[in-house]
């Protein structure tokens, strides 16, 4: 709760969803000239909303669990959707991450010259849309804000991004939006057939709905599920991405400003994946059971061919990019084993398609589940700290040098060995290095999905050497070799290439969260584990 | 005394309050202050393992488990039993480990200190080797395999920052003329190769966990089940019948332990070794799901992948290849990364795990032929190297072979023995090289400057092709450096595995016991072993004798090897190293003489270094004396360092020459083989690399680029929308124009045009209203809420 005299009383989910907004207007307002106050007073917003966002996470409290925070108002009754709000052990963790990076962002953000007034304000909306999706309980809630997410990164790309901004905003918007169309389509067929939009509701009900008279409009209740769950699994699969859905992120990541960047991979990838664990399998878990061998198959191509491609590319920011795909292929992988285990054990084994014996869901099977579904959240936070911070450097390296090409850079850690340092130990935490976060999460998720998908396992941890391959080469092309006296002179006569400080006071928080999540990753891990174990049945 | 193990947690944590200080106040401590802390950090950490010896001899060997509190939990998920904590185990293994990583990590500090010198990134070397020294120390102190995984890809991690620690100094190759980034390639070939490896070990430490639950080596205060018996096994047949003893005690000791098991492993009483022996005393199958398979199967396994992590880290055939290429490094990593430590950590893996590889007979034979053709491999391409470091790089792979053959025949202590007998002596050698290179860089210098002053203004800045660590450039330095020599010829003995210095003894006895495990134990790999490992002695002495007598012997062959010195600053304190390394390598080897040898064996302990092990490794044996053999051996190895002389004394071979052999005829093929390195690396550039590349390329441009982008994006879904929406209009455009054809007018041609405007906006158009129609939802959201808030 926060209170404000004695006249108002706003509920903590509430604040924390709609102090963005009133920090973009509040931007708005300000004289389009005075650059400082407008980005200040971004950055002020930013970090308020920050402090929020730590205030719940360490308020909630996990060893109760379910949904905390809750807030309900009546609103549109007829359609059966209420304002609910309400977080768990996950949707904290990633309101924390947004909390987070959007600071991160605005700061980063402040070498933007032109309109930063327009910037910072559809910034702050973004930040909305992303809160809001995390806390909401209800479908109609849900969806809105998952379609303000979309309109302000369109803007962010179109006006601010590099060269090639139109083709990538475009692809991106047309591509979000072939997703969320269905994904709107089935919230309406599943308000209408159940008559509410509450997700609480939805999730002790839905799976098991059979229909008044087992049929709706013509359509029997099966159908529709079926017909929903694609529809949901087209638009989180197509924002994971799930390979071969993929195809918009490497243009609009590397066409996206870095703040862009930075959201975009660190926050606007997890909506896909949260959307998997909130609403894919609590609500269909027959049918993501059924899927769920897919589900492993695409994850396990696209660690694979992310890395294979990420390889294969000569443009630095293109090679961060793919290694997004590659790294959201474990968080993928970790779904996949939730959802055949959870869908076996609400089935029971019932399915006909699924042929299999209730009794077959061992203890073993289901304490694999939870590690790979730890393993995913984890794996989801922790792309978010290591993939905000590679776009950052290599945003910071572009801002100097304006050129992101591997074959023109290279020898620039005697020019700069600050952020020389900086990129490796950022690296190193996206190859998964042991002892940096990337590793923790994927050791979870692949010793978790070593018993289900053994072969899909083996060949992602194949992904994990390639993986090597790709972040060497950044590296190499980078930093290794003797500069070339072209950058020797343009470091002494154009612009410094070594980091600036505010740089670094960006990197730094997402540095020391790297390492202490690396090696005591037990700060965030209780809150997901809780929320995790109780959705597989245990305490 | 009993408190000294809770000090074990600075082995790892003074080298990292050593490397931050340096990290943050480097620029400003001045080389001697960097130095300083860097060698104090060490010294602390070697201080602390001395400590920890001592308090293992005090207290009957027994092994204990540390934690730190408020850092104990890593990995912890109570509901699905994964509880991986940060601990540190001190037992007589891990005590040996760490008494030569710090021993030796010390001397190399301070001899790295004279090496360095002048560098422009003193501090940065120095910030390196002691975050190497953290990494190597989790990864032989910590208690369970995940701690000790990331010590080993920590190790791999520095390794990798060492090898390409000189990433901008330029270079002559081959094909592109002078380059600059050979450096990083050699340190990303390191890195990569050695991921393959540890891909390997990781899927065996899935399979470890898979199979026991625990990730734990011994839970604390557990014990040894074979070391509970007391005795340390003397041969394979009795290690079965206490293998069935131990089940008893077991069963008495925890009665009601039979129902637990099934639903749970042991994991919550026992570690995994201690599990491994009591799943074999029962005969238990693993279940695996859809299937179960024998544990003594899950073991092989397990083994077989340990084993992938083994070539990898500990440059065995078929990963190997990236260790010579190492030495682009600066010489004093060469020695303490790439020669006496962390190269050493496959050979710990495998001994640490000794009770797997017991069980897993198949997996022991595939090691030791692993290690027998890589001793032999290297020892091989060693001849034909005209690199000081390659050679040694390659006979360090060579020896790596003989300390995994060792591994696995099951002589556990001679693997250890040889590993720390090899510590001092390759260290002792590369060191050695390092003052020759930086003499000879030195005499180039001089030489250089002499030609500048007799007026060759420009000759100073043309970079001559001068290779110092050429060996054809080189000859005569025992006359400008004599204590070099002596240091370096003890050394080269101590290789060659000459009485009564160190290398004679270890490898002697991984001889011996591979002769008994063919003769006695009736392997098959046993006499395999004993007959390449005894080729791949041969070789050693030779290629030794070939790189003192073309180092040390005949006339200087250069005017760069006759300005050669050891006078000038640095030398001093890089030289006094060499020589404690060098006494170090003739006494080190009196810690395991084997029973019955000659004079020394009333007079000192006998296998005390075996028996020391024992009480850790479960299946340590101690080697008795072979006096033949011994004869034999050394015998041999004189005569091969003599051969070596009588070729190469007598043919001072220059730059540009033909090596003696590669003159005769009937060795020349042989020459030019081992001289290309068996051609490894063309092989895998062919069959591994360049088709990666190639797979990388085509993925990446035909697979996302062609095919899912321009093709499924743009021909199949833009092309096909936009063909769509032109259809959509066309078809009412041309009716409309027709209509005005027909008389209605200009007024339908503009509505028409207007229309065809907005459909060719559409997308900005789509965007607008999409943004007005969230706003108006916004609106609407908030509605209802502020109704709430202001209480209406």
């Amino acid at each position: 709760m926060i209170q404000i005299g004695n006249l108002v009383t706003i509920p903590l989910l509430t604040a924390i969803v709609f102090l963005p907004l009133l920090g973009a207007i509040v931007v708005m307002l300000l004289p389009r000239q005075n650059k400082a106050a407008i980005r200040y007073t971004a950055l002020g917003f930013a970090v308020v909303e920050f402090l929020l966002s730590l205030q719940l996470f360490l308020t909630y409290n996990y060893a109760e669990g379910g949904f905390q925070f809750v807030e309900q108002t009546e609103w549109f009754a007829l359609l059966g959707s209420s304002w609910h709000l309400g977080v768990d052990g996950i949707s904290t963790v990633m309101i924390l991450l947004t909390g987070l990076l959007v600071p991160l962002g605005v700061l980063i953000s402040f070498e933007i010259d032109r309109q930063p007034r327009l910037f910072m304000a559809l910034f702050l909306f973004l930040e909305m849309g992303m809160m809001g999706v995390f806390a909401s309980l209800d479908l109609m809630i849900f969806f809105v804000f998952w379609e303000i997410g979309l309109v302000p990164m369109y803007f962010l790309i179109n006006l601010w991004g590099g060269d090639n901004r139109l083709y990538a905003s475009v692809k991106f918007f047309l591509y979000t939006m072939a997703g969320s169309l269905g994904l709107l389509l089935s919230i309406q067929l599943i308000g209408l057939t159940a008559g509410t939009m509450d997700m609480v509701q939805l999730f002790q009900f839905w799976p098991g709905f059979e229909g008044s008279g087992g049929t709706f409009l013509g359509i029997s209740v099966a159908t529709v599920k079926d017909l929903a769950f694609l529809a949901f699994f087209l638009a989180f699969a197509i924002k994971v991405p799930v390979w071969p859905f993929h195809t918009w992120l490497p243009d609009a990541h590397t066409e996206a400003p870095t703040a862009g960047s930075m959201l975009l991979a660190g926050v606007l990838l997890k909506l896909g994946a949260y959307g998997f664990l909130r609403l894919v399998i609590p609500l269909f878990p027959a049918q993501a059971a059924a899927f769920a061998p897919v589900i492993a198959f695409l994850a396990m191509m696209g660690i694979v061919l992310g890395a294979f491609a990420a390889y294969g590319q000569d443009d630095f920011k293109r090679l961060v990019a793919y290694s997004s795909v590659n790294h959201m292929g474990f968080v993928v992988l970790g779904i996949a084993v939730a959802a055949w285990v959870y869908g076996i054990t609400y089935t029971g084994g019932a399915a006909p398609w699924l042929a299999l014996d209730p009794g077959t869901v061992a203890l073993a099977d289901k304490q694999s589940a939870i590690i790979a579904t730890n393993g995913a959240v984890l794996q989801m936070f922790n792309h978010g700290l290591s993939s905000a911070g590679m776009f950052l450097l290599v945003g910071a390296l572009y801002h100097k040098t304006h050129t992101r090409d591997l074959r023109k850079l290279g020898g620039l850690w005697v020019l700069a060995p600050i952020y020389g340092g900086i990129l490796i130990f950022t690296s190193m935490s996206s190859l998964g290095l042991p002892g940096l976060n990337g590793f923790v999460g994927e050791f979870l998720v692949v010793r978790g999905a070593w018993p289900v998908f053994t072969v899909a396992t083996l060949i992602s941890m194949l992904g994990l050497l390639f993986t090597g391959a790709y972040i060497l080469k950044g590296l190499q092309k980078t930093l290794h070799g003797k500069p070339s006296q072209e950058w020797v002179d343009y470091d002494r006569k154009h612009h410094r290439l070594e980091i600036s400080l505010r740089e670094v006071i960006a990197m730094l928080p997402l540095m020391i969260l790297m390492l202490v999540t690396g090696v005591l990753p037990n700060w965030i891990l209780p809150m997901i584990n809780d929320t995790v174990t109780r959705l597989f049945g245990g305490s | 005394m009993e408190n000294f193990p809770q000090l074990v947690p600075l082995v790892v944590f003074a080298p990292l309050i050593g490397l931050l200080i340096n990290l943050i106040l480097g620029r400003w401590l001045g080389e001697r202050g960097v130095g300083l802390v860097a060698i104090g950090a060490a010294l602390t950490a070697f201080g602390v393992a001395v400590l920890e010896w001592i308090a293992l001899a005090n207290t009957g060997y027994a092994p204990s488990v540390v934690e730190i509190g408020i850092l104990r939990d890593w990995l912890r998920i109570p509901a699905a039993a994964v509880d991986i904590a940060w601990q540190f185990r001190v037992d007589t293994l891990s005590v040996t480990m760490m008494l030569v990583v710090s021993g030796i990590g010390s001397l190399i500090h301070i001899y790295a200190t004279g090496y360095m010198h002048g560098d422009k990134m003193y501090p940065r070397f120095f910030v390196y080797l002691n975050l190497f020294l953290v990494f190597m120390m989790l990864l032989v102190t910590g208690n369970n395999f995940l701690v000790m995984f990331v010590g080993w890809e920590g190790v791999g991690l520095c390794s990798y920052l060492l090898i390409s620690f000189w990433w901008d100094k330029t270079q002559k190759d081959a094909k592109y003329g002078t380059v600059g980034w050979k450096n990083s390639l050699a340190g990303r070939k390191a890195m990569i190769v050695n991921r393959i490896g540890d891909f390997g070990l990781l899927l065996g430490i899935f399979l470890v966990f898979w199979t026991f639950g625990t990730l734990d080596f011994y839970k604390p205060g557990e014990v040894p089940i074979a070391a509970a018996h007391g005795a340390a096994h003397a041969g394979e047949g009795e290690a079965h019948a206490e293998g069935e003893a131990v089940v008893d005690t077991h069963a008495a000791e925890t009665p009601a332990e039979g129902e637990a098991l099934q639903a749970q492993p042991l994991s919550a009483a026992m570690g995994v070794f201690n599990q491994a022996e009591t799943f074999l005393a029962e005969g238990r199958e693993v279940n695996f799901g859809p299937f179960s398979l024998p544990i003594q199967t899950v073991l092989t396994l397990i083994t077989l992948f340990f084993l992938l992590g083994v070539t990898g880290k500990s440059a065995q055939i078929p990963l190997f290849v990236w260790l010579p290429d190492a030495m682009a490094g600066p010489t004093p990593v060469s020695a303490l990364i790439h020669a006496a430590t962390m190269v050493t950590a496959g050979v710990y893996l495998i001994v640490r795990s000794n009770v797997f590889f017991h069980a897993a007979p198949f997996s022991s034979a595939v090691v030791t032929l692993v290690g027998t053709f890589t001793a032999l491999v290297g020892g091989f391409i060693a001849l034909g190297q005209w690199d000081i470091k390659k050679v040694l790089a390659y006979s360090t792979v060579s020896q790596l072979g003989f300390m995994v053959a060792a591994a696995g025949l099951g002589a556990y202590g001679a693997a250890m023995f040889h590993l720390v007998t090899h510590a001092f002596f390759k260290a002792l050698l590369f060191l050695g090289s390092g003052v020759v290179i930086h003499a000879m860089e030195h005499g180039h210098h001089h030489v250089a400057h002499a030609h500048a002053e007799h007026g060759h203004e420009e000759g100073h800045h043309e970079e001559e092709a001068f290779d110092p660590q050429d060996m054809r450039n080189m000859g005569g330095l025992r006359h400008t450096m004599p204590r070099t020599y002596r240091a370096y010829l003890i050394g080269t003995l101590a290789l060659a595995g000459i009485f009564p210095f160190a290398g004679f003894w270890s490898k002697d006895e991984i001889l011996a016991d591979a002769l008994n495990a063919g003769f006695l134990g009736g392997k098959l790999e046993g006499y395999i072993a004993f007959g390449l490992l005894f080729v791949a002695a041969l070789f050693t002495a030779f290629y030794m004798g070939r790189q003192l007598w073309m180092v040390f012997f005949g006339e200087p062959r250069t005017e760069a090897a006759k300005y050669t010195g050891e006078r000038d600053f640095g030398y001093p304190v890089m030289v006094r190293v060499l020589e404690v390394l060098a006494v170090g390598s003739i006494l080190i080897g009196l810690i395991n003489i084997p029973s019955g040898f000659w004079i020394f064996d009333p007079v000192l302990p006998t296998h005390a270094f075996t028996d020391f092990l024992a009480h850790t490794v479960v299946y340590a044996h101690a080697g008795s004396a072979q006096m033949l053999l011994a004869f034999i051996a050394v015998g041999a190895g004189i005569a091969m360092l003599l051969l070596a002389r009588f070729i190469y004394g007598r043919h001072p071979v220059v730059d540009g020459d033909k090596d003696p052999l590669e003159v005769r005829e009937q060795t020349a093929g042989i020459f030019a083989y081992s001289n290309a390195r068996m051609y490894w690396d063309e092989t895998y550039y062919r069959f591994l690399e360049g088709p990666f590349n190639r797979a990388a390329l085509w993925l990446a441009d035909k697979l996302d680029g062609t095919f899912l982008h321009d093709f499924v994006h743009e021909t199949l879904l833009r092309d096909a929308y936009n063909g769509a929406t032109r259809v959509l209009t066309d078809p009412v455009d041309l009716g409309l124009i027709d209509g005005a054809v027909n008389g209605v007018g200009r007024l339908v041609r503009w509505v028409a045009g207007g229309i065809r405007r907005l459909q060719t906006g559409y997308v900005r158009v789509y965007a607008l209203s999409v943004l007005f129609g969230a706003l108006l939802i916004m609106v609407l959201l908030l509605a209802p809420l502020l109704r709430q808030m202001l209480g209406m």
